[in-house]
C-alpha cells in the first residue's frame, strides 16, 4: 500500500494556545483512520491542516509524494483529490442540489454538462437523494444536507475523504443515513480519515484508531486495541467517560 | 388656509423651476450612485485583498471620507480640486466627483459587511473542492452576498437624493437649488419649503418603497 498522506511533525497555535504540539502520521491507500479523543485536543485542527484549510505554524504534509507546503501554486489542484465533509455540511444555499454537484467538476475538472450530470445523477442514486436533484438545500433535512456535502466531495473523484465529525450536527434519527454513506464508501475502498464522536461506528469502520489529547497523538492502534485493551491511561480515563 | 392657497400659487406659477430641479436631483443622484457603486466596488476589492498596504490605506481614506461632514467634502473639492489640476474645472464636476468619493466610501462599506456576513464555510467548502479564488468569489460568495449588498446599496441611493442638496451650497442644479430660485423671485420662502418636502418625501417615500419591493423579491429567490 502506497502511502498517500505524510504528516511531519505537524505545529499549529492560535496566539498562545498550542493546538497542535508536533504530530507525525502516515496515511496509507485504502486505509481507515478513525480520530478520537476530548473536545478541544486538536482532532479538527489536525484535519484541517491535512488540506491546508489551516495553515501549520511548522511541519510539512505530504500528499501522494507532494509537500502541500511547498507547492502552493498548485493548492486548488491538490485539493481536488482531497475531499472533505464538515460538521455544519456547508452545501451550497443557492445553488440546486444538482449545481452543488457539478459546479467544481465543470469549472475545474473541465467536465462537459452531460458527463457532469451523469456522474451527479449515480452519485446521488447511491446515497437515496436522486428524487432530490433539482431541489434547492433549505428544503432538505440535515441528513439530506449532509448526504448533498459527501456527493459533492464524491464528484471531484478524490484519492481520499476527510471527514470532520459529520454526524455532530444531526438530529439522532438522522445519524444512521450518513454513516450507512460513510461505511458504503469504505467498503469499496476509499481512503478515509474521520474526526468522530461515534464510538461504535469508529470501531466498525476503522482499520485504526488515534487517540489524541492535548495536540498529540497518545495512543494508536487497531480498534481491539483501542477500545478493548488501551494501554494510555488517558485514553482509558476518555473511553470510561465515552462508552 | 391662506399658506395653503399661497403655496399653491407658487407652485402652479414655478412649477417648471420644481420639475427642473427635481430631473437634476435624480440624475444627479443616479450617476453619484453609479459611480459611487462602482468606484467603491474596486476599493472594497482593495480593501479585502491580501495586500495589506494598499487595504489599509483605503481603510483610511473610507474612515476619513465617512467621518467628515459631506458639506466640508464639497468645500474641499470646491476649492482644492481647481488649484490641484492647475486649471478651472466647472463647480458641477468638483460637486459631483465629491459626492461618488462620499458615496463610494459607503458603498465599499457595504460590501465589505456584505461579503464578510457569508458563513466562513462556504469558502471552506469551495476551498477543499479545491475551486480557484476567482471562481469562490463570482460563483460562491458574491451571489450569497448578493443578497445582503441590494438593500443596503437601495438604502444608500435614497440617502444620495438626500445628499445631493448639499449640491444647492454652490448653486449647482438640484432640488434644493430650486427653493432658492424661486424664493429669490417670489420671496415666498415657507411655500416653497413645503413644497420642496412634499417632493423631496414622494421621491424618498417611493424609492425606499421600490427597494422594499426588490428586497423581497431577492429574499424569495434565495
Amino acid at each position: 500500500m502506497s502511502n498517500i498522506i505524510e504528516i511531519k511533525n505537524l505545529r499549529k497555535g492560535f496566539g498562545d494556545l498550542k493546538v497542535l504540539k508536533g504530530v507525525s502520521e502516515t496515511i496509507k491507500e485504502g486505509e481507515v483512520v478513525s480520530i478520537i479523543g476530548p473536545s478541544g485536543s486538536g482532532k479538527s485542527t489536525f484535519l484541517r491542516c491535512l488540506n491546508l484549510l489551516e495553515k501549520p505554524d511548522s511541519g510539512d504534509i505530504i500528499f501522494d509524494g507532494k509537500s502541500l507546503i511547498e507547492d502552493k501554486v498548485n493548492l486548488s489542484l491538490h485539493r481536488q483529490k482531497i475531499g472533505m465533509v464538515f460538521q455544519h455540511f456547508n452545501v451550497f444555499p443557492h445553488l440546486s442540489v444538482l449545481d452543488n454537484i457539478i459546479l467544481t467538476p465543470m469549472l475545474e475538472k473541465k467536465l462537459s454538462k452531460e458527463e457532469a450530470v451523469n456522474q451527479a445523477k449515480e452519485l446521488l442514486e447511491q446515497v437515496g437523494l436522486l428524487d432530490k436533484i433539482d431541489v434547492f438545500p433549505r428544503k432538505l433535512s440535515g441528513g439530506q444536507k449532509q448526504r448533498l456535502a459527501i456527493v459533492r466531495a464524491l464528484a471531484m473523484d478524490p484519492m481520499v475523504m476527510l471527514f470532520d465529525e459529520p454526524t455532530s450536527a444531526l438530529d439522532p434519527e438522522m445519524v444512521k443515513e450518513v454513516l450507512e454513506v460513510i461505511v458504503g464508501l469504505a467498503k469499496k475502498g476509499m481512503t478515509i480519515v474521520i474526526v468522530t464522536h461515534e464510538m461504535g461506528f469508529a470501531k466498525e469502520i476503522s482499520n485504526r484508531v488515534l487517540f489524541m489529547d492535548d495536540g498529540q497523538i497518545v495512543e494508536q492502534g487497531s480498534p481491539q486495541d483501542i477500545f478493548d485493551n488501551p494501554q494510555n491511561p488517558r485514553t482509558k480515563e476518555f473511553l470510561e467517560k465515552v462508552l | 388656509m391662506t399658506l395653503l392657497i399661497s403655496t399653491l400659487g407658487v407652485f402652479t406659477k414655478y412649477w417648471p423651476v420644481f420639475l427642473q430641479g427635481l430631473l437634476a436631483t435624480l440624475l444627479t443622484s443616479f450617476v453619484v450612485v453609479l459611480f459611487g457603486t462602482l468606484l467603491g466596488i474596486l476599493l472594497s476589492t482593495i480593501r479585502l485583498s491580501k495586500y495589506k498596504l494598499f487595504a489599509g490605506l483605503v481603510e483610511t481614506l473610507v474612515s476619513f471620507l465617512r467621518g467628515t461632514p459631506l458639506l466640508l467634502q464639497l468645500y474641499f473639492f470646491y476649492f482644492a480640486l481647481p488649484q490641484i489640476v492647475g486649471m478651472d474645472i466647472p463647480k458641477e464636476v468638483s460637486i459631483i466627483m465629491a459626492l461618488i468619493l462620499n458615496s463610494s466610501a459607503y458603498v465599499c462599506e457595504i460590501f465589505r459587511a456584505g461579503i464578510q456576513a457569508v458563513d466562513p464555510g462556504q469558502r471552506e467548502a469551495a476551498e477543499s473542492l479545491g475551486m480557484r479564488e476567482k471562481y469562490i468569489m463570482l460563483r460562491i460568495i458574491i451571489p450569497q452576498a448578493i443578497k445582503n449588498i441590494l438593500p443596503a446599496l437601495g438604502n444608500e441611493f435614497v440617502t444620495m437624493i438626500k445628499e445631493t442638496s448639499l449640491a444647492s451650497t454652490f448653486y449647482v442644479a438640484d432640488l434644493m437649488t430650486s427653493y432658492r430660485i424661486v424664493m429669490n423671485a417670489s420671496y415666498k420662502a415657507v411655500e416653497s419649503l413645503i413644497i420642496l418636502a412634499l417632493v423631496y418625501f414622494a421621491l424618498t417615500y417611493t424609492s425606499s418603497r421600490l427597494v422594499g419591493v426588490l428586497e423581497r423579491k431577492l429574499m424569495a429567490s434565495v
